[in-house]
């Protein structure tokens, strides 16, 4: 008798933790559920779908788009697709390194600075993100179109044809990418950096370690959970990225965002899209998941959490 | 390797170190250290260091002793290359080394926040310097084996070092820079964060380790009770000047001047309106001292210890005496202080507790102090 009342005090307990817990989780879920579940599990559907004569979804089902995107057409098979997932990655990858190169310094330097002055010089390399990225971009163009100085620069130097000019280019598009992800390098890499005890870099250089390999040994294995963050702040949107490529690149860069806007909009075969769509995801979560594997390897066996 | 005398006393530790066991080749040739006019300015008027001369002996356990600011610290950052002087050179061992980056210095530093690297495990910590240095993988693992058993802390070798205890990380700290058996150990306050029990077993473990390495330490502190334990020598520093080098008691008992007197915990210090022969006038009245601390100059302070004062009983023929009363009574265990107010002044005095009969606050005291205890304080 005690211990069924007991008992049943403790499931009394236990509903209603489970209703506390679903009334506070619930918005959340919901939220997630309608805009991120459903229109994932649409996306997927449609990519499954047949393209339409006005580029719209329609049965039957079958696996047309991703033939298509594999570069299979009625004319036989074209690589135009696979170039340009691998622009994407390799894009993706040399304006993240670009990126880190940069930013380490930077961060690094705002550390260095008297503690008053720092948010003024965070704030500075966040402030240029305020401005509409197009019209950021928009301005690039106007830096490197033909018969502007660095154009005539890069000329004169012999890096490009004459009259060409750096934009529109591949060049140009790093660049763009470079520029437009910096802060988001910065601000974990300096939130690293400002946890760091400068005695330890002094301790390294006390004991043998020249100022690079007191970097290296000392200071760089410290700042990875910092690295690995940015690198996932940067890599995965300027994987997806549609403004730069579209505007800096000229139509000759285009990048696996533009392929899946323009099968949307212009070309108008949505199934494509949704398919340049679910391979977007899958080659995100493939470099997240390489991320985790690399931060614990260099993390010592400990996690370093992204 | 130009200088003949500094290949002769490589040759001399290659001879000593061929013998049948390394380890018992030390103490081995310690480094002495030279430091000629050491001037270090920091922004336009910040002055922390303004012309320091000093030698420190091969061996020695040498501290430097000031309040904060004094430039202690930064005197032992250019003696490890963290900071450059803006004037004058540092020999070690006989070697210029005033532009000598740190990593090429045979130096090694126990930092006052330790400064362990926390994405390392302790066996690597403490093999840092030696795989800096390139020795091989075998050797560090035995050499890490014996420091940490020498240190007594082989049990956590493999630990992280976010697990380690206040007391364990600075041995640690300390077996990290031993272990790289450098010419000279620096310490920057390296027992400061300690609890009291603590620190004071590891001044006497760190003033053993000493004398059993040979090796030449230079130990900074601002706390003069541990300067005075653990030190063969003690410089005294205040703005960026060395104020008095000595034994600890040359700097206790005879204080170059007011600072150093006030900094080593003397209190009863009272001005000199007048001296004469074996007497001088202070405000506590006319006391005759020694005539041979006589100076030239008539200022200055007239230092009495609390320890030499004498509270009780007769006043013993040719010592000076005085009358007081007791303000107040400080009861320390082993030994009692007493504050006592004599023709208005204030003065201190200390009584071991023998079981005597103690005094209580009012009681009228007449208090005598041998002529030789008077010691002359330059202002």
């Amino acid at each position: 008798m005690v211990e069924s009342s007991l008992l049943s005090s403790r499931r009394r307990a236990v509903v209603g933790e489970t209703r506390h817990l679903l009334f506070s989780v619930a918005p959340g879920a919901v939220w997630i559920f309608v805009f991120l579940v459903l229109p994932s599990v649409y996306l997927m559907a449609v990519a499954f779908m047949t393209n339409g004569p006005y580029g719209l979804p329609q049965m039957p089902l079958s696996l047309d788009a991703f033939e298509q995107l594999a570069g299979f057409g009625f004319l036989g098979w074209s690589p135009g697709n696979l170039y340009t997932l691998l622009r994407s990655l390799w894009q993706t990858l040399v304006s993240t390194a670009l990126v880190v190169v940069v930013a380490y310094p930077i961060a690094y330097y705002i550390t260095t600075c008297r503690e008053k002055w720092r948010p003024i010089m965070l704030l500075a390399v966040v402030v240029p993100s305020w401005t509409n990225q197009v019209i950021r971009t928009f301005g690039w163009m106007n830096l490197l179109a033909p018969g502007t100085p660095l154009s005539d620069l890069a000329d004169s130097l012999g890096l490009i044809g004459p009259h060409m000019g750096l934009y529109p280019s591949n060049f140009a598009v790093t660049l763009g990418l470079v520029y437009n992800f910096l802060p988001f390098m910065v601000l974990p890499l300096y939130a690293a950096f400002e946890k760091l005890d400068v005695a330890q870099v002094q301790a390294a250089q006390d004991l043998y370690a020249s100022p690079v390999r007191a970097f290296w040994h000392a200071v760089f294995p410290q700042t990875l959970p910092g690295l690995l963050a940015g690198t996932v702040l940067v890599a995965i949107p300027a994987f997806g990225m549609y403004v730069i490529p579209e505007l800096l690149g000229g139509g000759k860069s285009m990048m696996l965002g533009n392929l899946v806007a323009n099968q949307f909009a212009g070309g108008s075969n949505w199934p494509l899209g949704a398919a340049g769509a679910i391979l977007m995801l899958l080659a995100t979560f493939g470099g997240l998941y390489a991320m985790r594997r690399i931060g614990k390897r260099l993390g010592g066996g400990e996690e370093v959490v992204i | 390797m130009s200088d003949p005398t500094a290949a002769a006393t490589a040759a001399t530790q290659q001879a000593e170190t061929s013998g049948a066991d390394t380890r018992e080749a030390r103490p081995r040739e310690a480094s002495s250290i030279e430091l000629k006019g050491l001037h270090k300015r920091f922004g336009k008027d910040t002055v922390a260091l303004d012309g320091v001369d000093l030698t420190i002996e091969a061996g020695e356990f040498f501290t430097l002793l000031g309040p904060s600011g004094c430039g202690k610290t930064t005197l032992l950052r250019i003696l490890a290359g963290l900071e450059a002087p803006n004037d004058g050179r540092l020999l070690i061992g006989g070697k210029d080394v005033t532009d000598t980056p740190p990593h090429r210095r045979s130096v090694n530093t126990v930092f006052q926040s330790y400064a362990l690297f926390p994405h390392l495990s302790v066996r690597d910590n403490l093999a840092f310097g030696l795989r800096m240095r390139g020795e091989p993988a075998a050797e560090r693992h035995r050499k890490v084996d014996e420091v940490a058993e020498f240190i007594q802390l082989g049990s956590l070798v493999e630990r992280r070092v976010e697990q380690l205890s206040g007391g364990q990380k600075q041995r640690i700290a300390l077996a990290r820079a031993l272990i790289c058996e450098p010419d000279v150990l620096l310490l920057d306050e390296p027992l400061s964060a300690l609890d009291a029990g603590l620190r004071s077993q590891l001044q006497v473990e760190l003033q053993r380790l000493q004398k059993r390495l040979g090796m030449t330490f230079v130990f900074v502190t601002h706390d003069q009770d541990e300067a005075m334990v653990m030190s063969d020598r003690i410089a005294v520093l205040d703005g960026g000047i060395i104020q008095q080098v000595g034994t600890p008691n040359e700097v206790y008992e005879h204080p170059a001047n007011a600072f150093v007197a006030r900094f080593m915990g003397h209190d009863n210090l009272f001005a000199i309106s007048a001296s004469e022969d074996d007497w001088v006038d202070t405000e506590l009245g006319r006391l005759r001292l020694d005539p041979a601390e006589q100076r030239d100059d008539q200022a200055g302070w007239l230092l009495i210890r609390p320890e030499t004062l004498e509270l009780d009983g007769e006043v013993p023929e040719g010592y000076n005496r005085l009358e007081g009363t007791v303000e107040e009574r400080l009861y320390r265990g082993s030994r009692i202080e007493y504050r006592l107010s004599v023709n208005g002044r204030t003065l201190m005095a200390v009584a071991s507790n023998l079981g005597q009969r103690m005094h209580d606050v009012g009681d009228r005291v007449t208090i005598s102090v041998c002529p030789e205890d008077l010691v002359r304080v330059a202002a």
